[in-house]
């Protein structure tokens, strides 16, 4: 079952490459893809169309969805609960509030991406420095409870600033963040995004068995030998990471973080150390292929927050169904 | 091995037992009697180092209990814990591999040697053909067992069980308790509790009895596990009758409850 489901989803993932590098306004056969590979000479336009344009954007969409899933994946399994998302400590709230700010402020893209990041940062750090400070309840119950709170507070804050803001200008681009899009991904986004997101998915690799222990009550897990709080704080810090580190280059995504792990815990069970690469491919996958849907469905740019939830309810209440209790 | 002394214990900013004091040497058993809300719990995580001591002293091997680390507990002292409310569908051989943690490296996963200790523990609770299960899916009293089983997979030299047959049916509550009879034999330490007064006579070297945070009593089970300190401890009328070969039970008096 695991190495089927490994082989099935890599085989997917290959040949949503080899699609999402083929369509879109300009095609391109996959004979000149393969003539490409083979180093052999291609049209100008074709090395444009594959390197400048449709390259970074590829490399983003399998970059955001494999972070998202492994935020999700990380998260779900710390927190034992599979309704948790990436977004659960206030990552994306405080992410979209940032990147609000700097749109309120200003037009600069690279501005909105740094403030977009730093406030991902500065949320979890916040709800964290407060919940893990609430005393005398269960640290998990006090941190999604806080996380609950602060972001609501942020979202209020969002809300203000749309408010505030310019509808003719400023509005737009607000939503437009909100909703998600990998359509503008430049080089150097990917540049200063992949390093970020690699950094928090090392430890998660490293404590890949260790993190199974987390799924466990917070006594059995300590009496067996793990510095929970320590390990829960490494877990905390590599997800927001990731996740912050996407959110800041691409807006709000959802589902994918909610849905993915799910997917792959139904195929090769909740052991993270297998668990964790196969929601990676998943989730580079499901997000490879929203994104190609959004640039091909119509003449006009669909936002893939839009088509995740689209795509991903139904097939959340699907796997729901399947699974019945034994995830 | 374990040393208890002057305990005082209970949560944050609430201490609900003090003057506890014992010492618990290789290969004997001690069983906790005691009321529902007396505190049993409490005092294992405790002793464990799940929660802080108020005051006294508690030495696992001669160590100081504040001095050791988590992995140094964990490879000293097992925990049995009372059920376990499963979510995840682990199967049970991954459940029970959950117990080398103390012995795998903090990068690494089991190997050989981990996956050979957790077979072994397997067998010796007689859960060998659960292995593949998912825990979610097995029944309460199989449950339990596997969270003997991964104890064991610790190998420790102290097994701390808080009731550790509350939910298993006859049959196995006795298998259970044979099991801590044998590993007493093999050389480890027991501490553990139970609802149960016959299961301190059936395998218990010696029984503390304890009421409001207090030890009553402690002592071998047939000096301490008397009437009245049975009527002190549940507010219930209980005879405790001699059986043919020297061994004792408890027998309540239905209808004349206090």
């Amino acid at each position: 079952m695991t190495r089927a489901s490994y082989l099935a989803a890599s085989l997917a993932l290959l040949a949503l490459v080899a699609t999402a590098f083929a369509v879109g306004r300009y095609p391109v056969s996959l004979s000149e893809l393969v003539s490409m590979l083979a180093g052999q000479p291609v049209p100008a336009t074709v090395e444009t169309v594959v390197f400048q344009v449709r390259g970074p954007r590829v490399l983003a969409a399998l970059l955001v969805g494999a972070a998202l899933a492994a935020a999700g994946t990380a998260y779900q399994g710390m927190f034992r609960n599979s309704l948790v998302s990436p977004d659960i400590l206030g990552v994306s709230t405080g992410a979209a509030l940032g990147a609000v700010l700097a749109i309120f402020l200003s037009k600069n893209v690279l501005l909105t991406q740094a403030f977009a990041f730093a406030g991902g940062l500065a949320a979890v750090g916040l709800v964290y420095a407060v919940g893990s400070r609430l005393r005398g309840h269960d640290p998990l119950l006090a941190l999604v409870l806080t996380g609950v709170v602060i972001g609501t507070l942020l979202g209020s804050a969002i809300a203000l600033l749309k408010v505030l803001a310019d509808p003719h200008n400023q509005l737009p681009a607000i939503t437009f963040w909100l909703l998600g899009s990998l359509a503008a991904i430049s080089p150097r986004d990917l540049m200063a995004a992949a390093p970020l997101a690699f950094m928090g998915l090392v430890p998660m690799m490293l404590f890949r068995w260790r993190m199974n222990l987390l799924a466990l009550p917070d006594d059995e897990a300590r009496a067996l030998g793990v510095d929970t709080r320590r390990l829960r704080a490494v877990v905390v810090v590599c997800a927001t990471l990731m996740t912050a580190s996407v959110v800041a280059i691409s807006g709000i995504i959802g589902w994918i973080g909610l849905l993915i792990p799910h997917a792959a815990r139904l195929l090769v069970g909740p052991d993270f150390a297998r668990l964790l690469p196969l929601a990676m491919l998943l989730g580079a996958a499901f997000m490879l292929a929203v994104d190609t849907l959004c640039r091909t469905l119509a003449t006009i740019e669909v936002p893939p927050g839009v088509l995740t939830a689209l795509i991903g309810t139904p097939l959340f209440l699907w796997l729901f169904a399947l699974a019945r209790r034994s995830w | 091995m374990l040393e208890v002394a002057d305990l005082s214990f209970g949560f944050p900013g609430r201490t609900i037992g003090r003057d506890v004091s014992f010492t618990l040497g290789a290969g004997q058993v001690m069983c906790v009697l005691g009321p529902n809300g007396g505190g049993k719990t409490t005092l294992f995580r405790t002793v464990l180092g799940l929660l802080q001591a108020h005051g006294g002293i508690i030495r696992l091997e001669e160590a100081p209990l504040p001095s050791l680390g988590r992995n140094a507990i964990a490879r000293r002292a097992g925990y049995v814990p009372q059920g376990h409310s499963a979510y995840f569908a682990y199967s049970v051989r991954e459940f029970v591999l959950m117990g080398r943690t103390a012995h795998v490296g903090a990068f690494a996963s089991p190997g050989k040697t981990d996956h050979a200790a957790a077979e072994r523990a397997l067998a010796s609770v007689g859960i060998a053909h659960l292995a593949e299960k998912p825990v979610t899916e097995i029944s309460s009293g199989e449950r339990q067992l596997a969270l003997v089983a991964r104890a064991l997979a610790q190998e420790p030299r102290i097994l701390v069980l808080d009731e550790p047959t509350a939910s298993l049916d006859f049959g196995n509550q006795v298998r259970v308790l044979e099991r801590m009879s044998a590993l007493a034999r093999s050389g480890i330490a027991i501490l553990f509790s139970s609802h149960d007064p016959d299961h301190a006579f059936l395998c218990a070297d010696r029984a503390l009895l304890l009421a409001e945070g207090r030890v009553l009593e402690i002592g071998p089970p047939r000096e301490v596990i008397r009437p009245d300190t049975l009527e002190r401890m549940y507010g219930v009328s209980v005879q405790v009758m001699p059986l043919p070969g020297g061994a004792h039970t408890c027998l309540p008096a239905i209808g004349r409850v206090l």
